[in-house]
């Protein structure tokens, strides 16, 4: 197995991910611009032409490069299950000289810079055993002025599911233009304090426009992107009418005492991409 | 409105523009996140002229080619961080224009109409597109010690924009307007 080129193909993941924007996120954007005026319209315009841009030139749409997450379906077949960690964190290196990434990992209690976008627990990757003996690793760089407006309720379970909506709304409106609006928001129901955050972030994974299979919690989602949009916050918080992309809502059961909330913000450059490995090291990023 | 203006900004200038303006400009910018700020508010000497210069909250994305840095990609960062430090900053160094996103509070707003300053908010995550306005890296300062994402970097812009003035010299802030 050569290790070298799925380090390779890692970094092709994430130069990706950087520069060229999922065409789900790139259609929700250009309805914006049609129903935008003034002010908004400008914002909206200046998205697209940036995305444009990084796309040709092949340069990260944002300098804040994120922080390299990897969400990582592992067949339980694939041979190299124990290198596959390995080869991650070298891709991660790599490509922050070659595409380039920010430096962005930072020591929390010494300020130190790893200048490599590794450190501990990071680059922070979730894995998920499957069947098969095929690898699909989604790469979800994650910028830190959408990640500062997440937000934890543990609600009351007496206010119910309209307890659940007016939070999700009032945190929206007070975050405002902080994480770079148009947002698109992943909302985590139930499980635990930590679960609720993890499957707002998974949320994320979904691609913009697509309503959630269960009809009950695709009606919440289309009426939470309406409340949220009403709100006038509009594009960068400078007003107008398109605050979010979308809203996706995941669920896990919960405690009988608990209502846990969680919220993961996402900026306007929804950075998605995937890579598949096959048992034979064969790679393909799409 | 539309203005093209050059950097420094004069008085005249700083008070003609209005929340809700668009704007574009020319000269010399310089970039500070919160650690810059911080090491510049206790700092007796600067290595450089904020007042000649805009300040821009904004931690770009370089790199060095041939010993000479480039920019990649340099949109703004969330300004409100940087609430705690910038009215003592516009105090102390008289800069006459800010460049960032999402908008600051009480205390910077009171510091625009004393200071005489405008607060504009440039398309956050619009980063390639920024750093193609950028003509020339003049300068980079305290990068040992903060990292490339806190250092303050100098940059030659031309035509920089559009900027939307959403914080005027007059009390004025379009993400109050907003909200009420």
């Amino acid at each position: 197995m050569n290790f070298k080129d799925i380090e390779k193909g890692i970094v092709e993941l994430i130069r990706k991910a950087e520069t060229d924007l999922p065409n789900d996120v790139i259609k929700a954007l250009k309805k914006a611009y049609e129903i935008e005026k003034g002010v908004a319209k400008t914002q909206i315009d200046a998205i697209l032409k940036n995305i444009d841009l990084a796309k040709k030139t092949k340069r990260p749409m944002c300098q804040d490069t994120g922080i390299q997450t990897f969400f990582v379906d592992i067949g339980i077949d694939f041979p190299y299950i124990s290198e596959l960690k390995k080869t991650i964190i070298n891709g991660v290196k790599k490509a922050t000289k070659e595409v380039p990434l920010r430096p962005n990992t930072v020591d929390p209690f010494t300020g130190e810079n790893h200048k490599d976008n590794t450190g501990e627990n990071i680059p922070y990757i979730t894995w998920n055993l499957c069947n098969g003996s095929d690898v699909l690793i989604t790469a979800l760089p994650k910028g830190g002025g959408s990640e500062n407006m997440s937000k934890l309720g543990m609600l009351k379970p007496g206010v119910g599911i309209e307890g659940v909506k007016d939070f999700v709304v009032e945190e929206m409106i007070k975050a405002a233009g902080n994480p770079c609006p148009p947002t698109v928001v992943g909302v985590g129901i139930g499980g635990g304090a930590d679960l609720s955050l993890k499957l707002g972030k998974k949320a994320l994974l979904r691609p913009v426009g697509k309503r959630h299979k269960d009809k009950t919690i695709a009606k919440i989602e289309e009426e939470l992107i309406k409340r949220i949009n009403s709100s006038g916050i509009g594009p960068m918080g400078l007003g107008g009418k398109t605050t979010v992309l979308d809203v996706h809502i995941e669920k896990a059961h919960r405690h009988p005492a608990s209502l846990p909330v969680g919220i993961a913000v996402q900026c306007w450059a929804d950075r998605r991409a995937h890579m598949v490995i096959n048992k034979n090291g064969k790679w393909e990023v799409k | 409105m539309e203005y093209h203006f050059n950097i420094p900004l004069s008085v005249d200038e700083v008070k003609k523009l209005k929340v809700g303006d668009i704007l574009y400009v020319t000269g010399t910018i310089f970039t500070a996140r919160d650690e810059a700020h911080h090491k510049m508010l206790e700092s007796k000497k600067i290595p450089f002229d904020p007042s000649k210069m805009a300040l821009f909250h904004c931690g770009p994305l370089m790199k060095k080619v041939n010993s000479k840095w480039q920019v990649v990609s340099a949109g703004p960062t969330t300004s409100s961080r940087m609430e705690i430090f910038e009215d003592r900053f516009l105090d102390k160094f008289h800069t006459r224009l800010i460049i960032g996103k999402g908008g600051m509070g009480e205390r910077t707003k009171k510091a625009l109409h004393k200071d005489i300053c405008v607060y504009t908010s440039y398309t956050g995550g619009a980063g390639a597109l920024a750093a193609d306005k950028v003509e020339e890296v003049l300068g980079v300062y305290y990068l040992e010690e903060f990292g490339m994402p806190e250092a303050a970097w100098i940059f030659k812009v031309k035509d920089f924009g559009p900027l939307v003035v959403a914080m005027d010299s007059h009390n004025n802030s379009i993400y109050e307007n907003i909200t009420k």
